[in-house]
């Protein structure tokens, strides 16, 4: 059964490692719903954040040839349920809608921050699920979105190893 | 005292007690062809006709050594000749190291004169690739790339070194790579999960163990006979294993998959604990996989984890070097025997020896046959020759027949089915094991791929003896014609060239055969020439290979004709 699964993956900094990553994907016929990678609280490791909607045969598959990289230190998959999971999006208004429509009551609401207003136009910054990003989106949509964008995944898994005791093991 | 880059990466190949490099020189890897000049007399540089040739004659050597085999190509059309070859050693598990030169570091992406983005185009066919650009940091990536191929499950490595990298100069130390933080390519056995597999075997009544080439890779021959003995279990082999469980021993029931033999196909599906060793449960190997030993309880060794549980699910997943868990499980296992079920593999040995095996052997026929000649070579070499095949019937053929006794004398394009690879890969076979006859077994359209190396057999003097077994057809596609597509022989017919002649053009002695009164002879005059020889023996225009295990048919319906 299909099914959404967050990979984690942690990698050493080099060039190209998130190629062979993908490629793993690519391989398989299988698309990515989102990546996102960024230095880890390790420094020189990287972490990358994967969303896919898969069975869990395949994902485990998928896992194992990803650990099976030389440069990835560790992999992991998790259920929606078994992480904390958050996107930010960023969204352009132009600035006259947000003085004369009932924007700013919706951004309220939404618990939505303000990041710049200019003459022209306001960013608003929201971070949460996909879902409330989109309701968020339909709601000042009403009055005009002039740009809209949304970040991949970043995840973080509920279970208490820390990347600091794998590293101890794998360097033991 | 500081030295240029590429005079670093030759001593390193030296601390790395490499003796022999297939490779093509060409612009951007000059200047390390430049510093392979002053080491020509202490390494051995084999140039060959297409950087194909070097990478399969680096596989053939790696193959028949156990060391790395190692090859040189220049940037753009050099490093892109080498994927088929990179390909192939990626899915046979094949130690490779491939120097490629590249443009210099401030051209990189500007579309240069052969640039090609060499480390992308490799990234799914080796096991790791790095490109350098600076002198500096050839050293410790040329450690890492020959710790990294030939460690864990093996596998091919690409090192792509900039020209100015090449040029700039380096106060030179080498420390050979031991460990890498992000690798772990020597699992620690679980002596549970062996504990779990030895109860299992200690209660079959049908136990079957499948070898692969991981035996070989471990150098476990000696281990997976001691256990085999003791546990009195019968041993068939995968196409790459085969060689790493002598074939005249009488627990040996045969060779598995689509044209393996009889027994051991069908007793898959009747065992009723399947320990497989070194293997990754190939589709060639399984049939239809749904219907492949499903009555089993399956025990997996294999030193990939990822290979664990991936096509077959295993009871007992042990994550473990062939060689420890054999020795360890021959500990665990209790002394016994299973006459009867040994038995069973020999009496449908009988069945295919009245079907299939006596008439190939010795055919009726008034052509030749595939057969009888690699059977008359295997009688004649005693099993020991290096026997090095290129794809397709003869191959299969010479699976069947030969009767492998050697030490890894088994070379063979197993999970990518290189057509071309037979040749090169015999002249480096023949390198990584020089005292051994070398024959390379080749059908006419394989030949036919990769023929320019016999410039290389000329100019390097090596000793290669090539039996061409020549259908005058791309065999294994126009027998899947004739029983699949309805005898419609869709461009398999291949009007070939006087291929003695051409071998005579490269000075190579050369002898045709057409007829069977010839065929003892003519193979005892190959087997007894100095020096490289070819012989092309004519044989029956449309023989087809059984048994046959069908797309989508399970191994134990195998068709014997």
């Amino acid at each position: 059964m299909e099914t959404v699964y967050n990979i984690s993956v942690f990698t050493e900094n080099s060039i190209g490692i998130l190629n062979r990553i993908t490629i793993i994907f690519t391989r398989r016929h299988l698309n990515i719903e989102s990546i996102t990678a960024s230095e880890s609280e390790v420094k020189d490791v990287y972490r990358y954040t994967i969303v896919v909607k898969t069975d869990l045969d395949q994902v485990m598959k998928v896992v194992a040839q990803i650990e099976k990289q030389v440069e990835v230190l560790k992999a992991f998959f998790h259920t929606n349920e078994q992480v904390v999971h958050q996107e930010i999006a960023l969204y352009k208004i132009a600035t006259e809608s947000f003085v004369n429509g009932s924007t700013e009551k919706i951004i309220r609401e939404y618990h939505a921050r303000i990041l710049t207003v200019d003459k022209e136009f306001t960013i608003i910054e929201k971070t949460g699920q996909p879902e409330e990003l989109q309701e968020l989106f339909n709601e000042l949509d009403q009055y005009g979105v002039l740009e809209f964008v949304r970040s991949g995944r970043v995840a973080i898994s509920k279970p208490m190893k820390t990347l600091e005791t794998y590293l101890q093991e794998l360097e033991a | 005292m500081k030295i240029r880059g590429a005079e670093a990466v030759m001593r390193c190949l030296v601390a790395e007690q490499v003796h022999t490099i297939f490779g093509y020189p060409g612009g951007a890897i000059m200047p390390i062809y430049d510093a392979l000049y002053d080491f020509r007399d202490t390494v051995n540089h084999v140039l060959v006709r297409h950087e194909q040739g070097a990478i399969h004659a680096a596989q053939g050597f790696a193959r028949t050594s156990g060391e790395v085999g190692v090859c040189f190509a220049t940037s753009g059309p050099g490093a892109t000749n080498l994927i088929t070859g990179l390909a192939d050693a990626m899915i046979d598990s094949t130690p490779v190291v491939c120097v490629t030169g590249q443009v210099a570091s401030h051209l990189l992406g500007t579309d240069a004169f052969q640039e090609t983005d060499v480390i992308g185009i490799s990234m799914p066919v080796t096991k790791w690739n790095i490109q350098i650009t600076r002198a500096e940091d050839i050293a410790p990536a040329l450690a890492r790339a020959f710790y990294i191929a030939r460690s864990g499950r093996p596998g091919p490595v690409l090192v792509d070194i900039t020209k100015d990298a090449q040029f700039g100069m380096v106060e030179f130390t080498y420390e050979p790579c031991t460990k890498i933080r992000s690798y772990q390519p020597t699992p620690t056995v679980d002596k549970d999960d062996l504990k779990a597999a030895a109860e299992l075997l200690n209660n079959a009544k049908k136990p079957y163990l499948l070898v692969g080439q991981g035996i070989y890779l471990s150098n476990a021959e000696k281990e997976v006979v001691a256990f085999a003995e003791k546990a009195g279990i019968p041993v068939a082999s995968t196409l790459l294993g085969m060689g790493s469980f002598p074939a005249d021993h009488p627990l040996y029931v045969g060779y598995l998959g689509m044209h393996g033999n009889y027994a051991p196909n069908v007793l898959t599906n009747e065992c009723d604990v399947l320990l497989a060793v070194g293997m990754r449960f190939d589709d060639r190997v399984t049939g239809n996989v749904s219907r492949y030993a499903k009555q089993a309880k399956v025990i997996h060794i294999d030193i990939d984890k990822a290979e664990l549980n991936k096509i077959v699910k295993a009871e007992v997943a042990v994550h473990a070097d062939a060689k420890e868990a054999l020795t360890l499980l021959t500990e665990l296992v209790d002394k016994t025997e299973h006459r009867q079920w040994l038995q069973q593999f020999r009496d449908l040995e009988a069945v295919e020896r009245n079907e299939v095996v006596n008439e190939a052997i010795h055919p009726q026929s008034e052509q030749l046959k595939m057969a009888e000649v690699v059977n008359l070579l295997s009688e004649k070499t005693d099993g020991k020759a290096i026997i090095v095949t290129d794809v397709g019937q003869h191959q299969m053929i010479t699976s069947r027949y030969y009767k492998y006794k050697g030490h890894r004398n088994n070379v063979t394009s197993g999970g990518l089915g290189t057509m071309g690879f037979g040749l090169p890969a015999a002249i480096g076979a023949k390198l990584g094991n020089p005292k051994q006859t070398v024959v390379a077994i080749i059908g006419d359209g394989g030949f036919q791929m990769t023929i320019q190396e016999l410039g290389t057999i000329l100019q390097a003097k090596v000793d290669v003896k090539i039996l061409i077994l020549n259908n005058n057809f791309l065999g294994m596609v126009r027998q899947w014609q004739q029983l699949f597509f309805d005898r419609r022989y869709s461009f398999t017919e291949i009007v070939n060239p006087d291929f003695t002649a051409i071998a005579k053009g490269y000075s190579i002695k050369a002898v045709k055969i057409t007829e069977r009164k010839d065929v003892d002879q003519a193979l005892d005059a190959m087997l007894n020439s100095e020096g490289a020889y070819l012989l092309e023996v004519v044989v029956e225009q449309e023989e087809n290979v059984f048994p046959m295990v069908e797309t989508g048919a399970s191994v134990s319906e195998i068709r014997l004709n």
